[in-house]
């Protein structure tokens, strides 16, 4: 392995005209590269604030153009809609309860999720608390229905939601092997540019990140879009905090 | 060694073989190099061109490709601001190879991974293979990936007895149809809904028996096929799209979440990547993650992105494996010219525009890099071999597969400038041929062309002895046969009959004063005779 | 102003037509055209094919027959081809240098500064859109490749076509999709060349138009062998042809695919 190691390099830096390193396999050395200075003249930032109205009509335009469906919702609304959604599920035609479960409904969240948007889940609903700690198994995600959990940033001109695995989003699988994922955004986490996402979430590169931007889709037949492959098929978002 | 494709295809182990029937869906059986396989582009694209279906495929993918593409490329405001960031954050990464390649070591194995270095494909497969056995896997689920196509990776592993299960849609109908991907990112792209249901019902195994061609159907057949491997899988494989040098933090960009899945799911994760995929910092990632989906899917975003750094405890893999590839790579770097050809991030924006790609489809250019980057990338990659100037190599046909009519660098986000490239190309073969023996009849026309058209005399000489041609052609002066060279020209077109009087001719009798000179077109005269 | 005129080997010996029309168009235009006989090639065939080597001296006489462009002798050099100025101004200094001719480079970047393809010619340095031409016939118009990426022309010919008088301009559908030329890659890679010609001829004779236009001699030169041997009537000529008509001088209809403009009278008269 380090043989190789040394060899790479070598060759990298024959390649790149440091004589005396050896050559690369086809016996050149290159002329050393003189790149240019990083122009960053693209926008760092977009002209509207975060959370502002024209961010948020936005974001909510590119999510269901991406055909994610958005609830925009008052902060004391939010445990009624919650409950309301996930009461769907249980519905014949919602189609998520398992065989046998009599239509009851299991729902995965994060241990650090807010509690308080749970207050007022209907009785029937069977909560499973993960956490890196006391993960579920993944065969016992794919028996859950729904997967409610916060977020860290949104970006609006690209419909894009991040999680960031902190304790209220969790962990990455359970986002994931679902069929629903009822994701929680605060009207204050909603920034514009790509660049203003990428800085916020920079200051804690070494967190896994999952950018989600609509459901799972696929254009592999044809090009032609296909929402809902092996990642949740339904994408709710609810947007806390909007003036709908 | 031969370079040339000997024709037997290999046994693959397919994930499920029962209810698998023999007639091949595919026209391209596995190469044993990847990299280099069949005939030389002119004979390829020759076979292709005769497939009327292959045709209406790819006319019509690439032409939906293309206007989603121009519509979401359009609404940016600041697109060449950012095409000019990607391009000389990449220049900055190939000169800081050395030190950004060795951060990116520091930087995962202090996060818990373990960096291991392949100097070509065989050394790559056996670093891979070694991780799955001892993980007593007897299969891994794979995340689409070119490094890993480019390396043959499924076949060595299936010689090592383990099943490589390719889970992105496309990548499963090219696996199960025992065919070869024609496009870096929709491989099924020659394929139509239609010739994927019949792959499904024949070769899944468990495709349900009323399957119809509706797209979302298959994907559903798909998702119920792939969901099992998922969960019960130990080992996965994949690509990545961006490392970040300062933070050891990995990328993969996809959409249908079969990525997340091999990226989450099971315990220990190998990545395998170019050496090239470096960007320096995590913010350049603001830079890539705009100008990759918009120009590969033609979305404003992928659907997921994936970004994990080393080993998160108690989140997802628990072991996690690097493999940094060169096979080939240093070759193409010691190029000044070839060595953009690097910079590439695998959007294929550039097979989806160019009309050459459009009419002969991937399977043409022999190798995993089709399209006008594959026509740049795979000769340089082969370069040890002699894909570059290899006289009977098929490779070093592939510079000449373009017009040079430029729209592959026109929608390039890291602005790769292929046309120039590949006329660079072509001159290294030119060059390396110049020692060799024997006539080339291009070399001879082109040594007599440039004596002609270096000096106004010589070449109003030739022009006037054009002129004695001007009959040519009968009454409408079109010539319809001519002897080859040009004979592969007038196979689908006229020639013009060359012209009563050139340019320069009428030219010196308007406007030059006495003597006017005297234009004969019956023959040379004596004084010409003697320049 | 004065034009030197970059004829392009092509038109030169195969399609007189289209140097003769930019002549008689610029003078028209009150600029006097002086061609001088040193010029051959700009090079881009050699370049193009990866004769590097043998297009220096091809090079180097273009560079130096229109290197009093850059003293201020002339005002400005046309040429009628997209692709011929792409080569000027994106090969020529390249090739030098490669072949350590930093001198020769130097100069060629002078000579490329100064050098035209006629619609950035009129368009840009003249500033005209309405060149004062009448074309009453049918015509669409291919923008070829190296006008359209390399060159960036825009919509340049299109504005000048939309000010002739008469004309019935007509789009052609995937007009910026290329027609399979590529220089020698219609004779190594013929098939392909000639699936794209296929398309291509198909777009045209689907526009209905009489007259096919283009800024490139090479370009025309294709689709019109193509028009020609499906015998389809339609007519190849290039830019300066259609923007040198006018009602008392019109653009004569070939009887052919391809203008064949007839000698100098002069000459006849001196023979």
């Amino acid at each position: 392995m380090s043989e190789a190691r040394t060899e790479v390099l070598a060759r990298v830096r024959a390649a790149l005209g440091q004589t005396g390193s050896g050559t690369t396999p086809s016996g050149r050395v290159g002329a050393p590269p003189h790149p240019e200075p990083v122009p960053r003249e693209y926008r760092a930032a977009g002209e509207h604030a975060v959370g502002s109205p024209e961010v948020l009509e936005q974001l909510v335009d590119r999510l269901v153009d991406y055909k994610a469906h958005v609830h925009q919702v008052a902060a004391d609304a939010l445990p009624a809609t919650i409950a309301t959604l996930v009461a769907d599920l249980s519905e014949p035609d919602g189609g998520m309860a398992r065989p046998g479960s009599d239509r009851s409904v299991r729902v995965v969240v994060p241990a650090g999720l807010d509690d308080a948007w749970l207050a007022t889940l209907p009785a029937e609903v069977d909560v499973v608390r993960d956490s890196r700690e006391d993960p579920t198994a993944a065969t016992d995600l794919d028996a859950v229905a729904a997967v409610v959990t916060a977020a860290r940033v949104a970006i609006s001109e690209t419909g894009t939601i991040v999680l960031d695995g902190e304790p209220d989003q969790g962990r990455r699988a359970i986002s994931l092997v679902p069929d629903v994922h009822l994701c929680v955004v605060r009207a204050e986490q909603a920034v514009q540019t790509v660049p203003e996402a990428v800085r916020l979430l920079g200051a804690h590169p070494e967190r896994p990140q999952t950018w989600i931007s609509g459901p799972s889709a696929t254009s592999d037949i044809e090009l032609d879009r296909v929402e809902g492959v092996h990642g949740p098929r339904t994408l709710h978002v609810l947007l806390v905090g909007a003036t709908p | 060694m031969s370079r040339t494709f000997l024709g037997l295809p290999r046994t693959l182990r397919r994930p499920d073989d029962a209810g698998a029937v023999d007639e091949p869906f595919g026209a391209v059986p596995h190469p044993q190099e990847p990299l280099r396989w069949g005939d030389a582009f002119p004979a390829a694209a020759k076979q292709t061109l005769k497939n009327d279906q292959l045709r209406r495929n790819l006319g019509h993918a690439t032409q939906v490709i293309r206007t989603k593409r121009a519509a979401v490329v359009g609404e940016v405001p600041d697109w060449e601001a950012l095409r000019d960031a990607g391009s000389a954050v990449k220049q900055q990464v190939m000169a800081q190879l050395p030190d950004l390649l060795q951060q990116l070591e520091e930087q995962v194995t202090a996060r818990g991974g373990v960096v291991h270095w392949a100097r070509d494909a065989a050394e790559a497969n056996r670093i891979v293979a070694d991780i799955a056995k001892a993980k007593g896997a007897d299969e891994v689920v794979k995340v689409k990936s070119m490094a890993t196509q480019e390396i043959g990776l499924n076949e060595a592993l299936a010689d090592e007895g383990i099943a490589a299960i390719e889970t992105d849609l496309a990548e499963l109908i090219v696996q199960l149809a025992d065919d070869m991907p024609s496009h870096i990112l929709v491989p099924a792209i020659h394929r139509n809904r239609s010739e994927i249901r019949d792959i499904f019902l024949a070769r899944m195994g468990d495709a349900p028996p009323d399957l119809s061609d509706v797209p979302r159907e298959l994907a559903m057949a798909a998702r119920a096929h792939l969901r099992r491997k998922f969960l019960s899988a130990k080992v996965a494989v994949s690509g990545a799209n961006f490392a970040v040098a300062d933070t050891g933090t990995l990328a993969v960009v996809e959409s249908e979440g079969n990525g997340r899945m091999c990226l989450t799911l099971p315990e220990t994760l190998v990545t395998v990547m170019g050496i090239e995929k470096l960007v320096p910092t995590f913010d350049d990632l603001e830079v890539f993650l705009q100008l990759l989906p918009r120009s590969s899917t033609g979305e404003r975003m992928n659907p997921y992105t994936s970004l994990w750094t080393g080993v998160t405890p108690g989140d997802g893999p628990q072991e996690f494996h690097l493999v940094l590839l060169d096979n080939g790579r240093t070759d193409v770097l010691a190029d000044e010219v070839g060595r953009a050809a690097l910079h590439c991030i695998r959007c294929s924006a550039c097979l989806n525009v160019c009309p050459v790609y459009e009419r002969v489809g991937g399977h043409a250019y022999g190798s995993v890099y089709p399209g006008p980057i594959g026509a740049i990338l795979t000769p340089q990659l082969t370069a040890s071999t002699g894909g570059v100037s290899g006289h009977h190599d098929p490779n070093a046909s592939l510079p000449y597969a373009s017009t040079l009519c430029g729209a592959c660098y026109e929608v390039c986000p890291v602005k790769i400038d292929i046309p120039s490239i590949l006329v660079d190309l072509r001159a290294r073969e030119v060059d390396a041929d110049r020692s060799k023996h024997g006539v080339d009849p291009w070399k001879t026309a082109m040594k007599a062309a440039s004596w002609v058209m270096a000096d106004g005399d010589r070449f109003a000489l030739a022009g006037r002895a054009a002129t004695l041609g001007s009959g040519l052609g009968g009454r409408d002066h079109a010539i319809s046969v001519a002897p080859p060279p040009a004979s592969a020209w007038t196979r689908s077109r006229d020639l013009p009959a060359p012209p009563r009087q050139t340019f320069r001719q009428w030219w010196a009798a308007e406007h030059e004063t006495s003597p006017v000179e005297t234009v004969e077109t019956d023959g040379p005269t004596s004084e010409e005779d003697d320049r | 102003m004065r034009i030197a005129l970059a004829a392009t080997c092509l038109a030169d010996t195969l399609f007189p037509g289209a140097p003769r029309a930019t002549v008689r168009l610029l003078e028209r235009l009150g600029h006097e055209v002086v061609f001088p006989t040193d010029q051959a090639c700009c090079g881009q065939m050699h370049v193009n094919t990866g004769y590097y080597r043998e297009a220096v001296p091809v090079i180097r006489n273009h560079v130096e027959t229109f290197a009093p462009v850059a003293d201020g002798e002339w005002d400005a050099v046309v040429m009628p081809s997209g692709s011929c100025t792409g080569s000027v101004r994106h090969q020529q200094a390249m090739v030098c240098r490669r072949a350590g001719l930093d001198d020769l480079a130097a100069t060629a970047e002078a000579v490329s500064a100064k050098t035209y393809e006629l619609s950035e010619l009129l368009v840009d340095v003249l500033g005209l859109t309405d060149v004062g031409a009448w074309f009453p016939h049918r015509v669409t118009y291919h923008p070829t490749c190296h006008s359209l990426r390399m060159l960036h022309v825009g919509d340049k010919p299109l504005r000048l076509l939309r000010a002739v008088e008469a004309i019935d301009l007509v789009e052609l559908p995937a007009a910026d999709s290329c027609c399979g030329f590529g220089g020698t890659f219609a004779l190594k890679n013929a098939d392909t060349s000639a699936a794209m010609l296929e398309d291509k001829t198909a777009n045209v004779r689907g526009t209905g138009a009489e007259v096919l236009t283009a800024g490139d001699m090479s370009c025309l030169m294709h689709i019109g062998g193509g028009l020609s041997r499906q015998g389809t009537g339609i007519h190849a000529l290039h830019l300066a042809e259609v923007l040198a008509s006018t009602r008392t001088d019109p653009t004569p209809m070939p009887a052919t695919t391809f203008s064949r403009p007839e000698r100098s009278e002069r000459t006849e008269a001196t023979r």
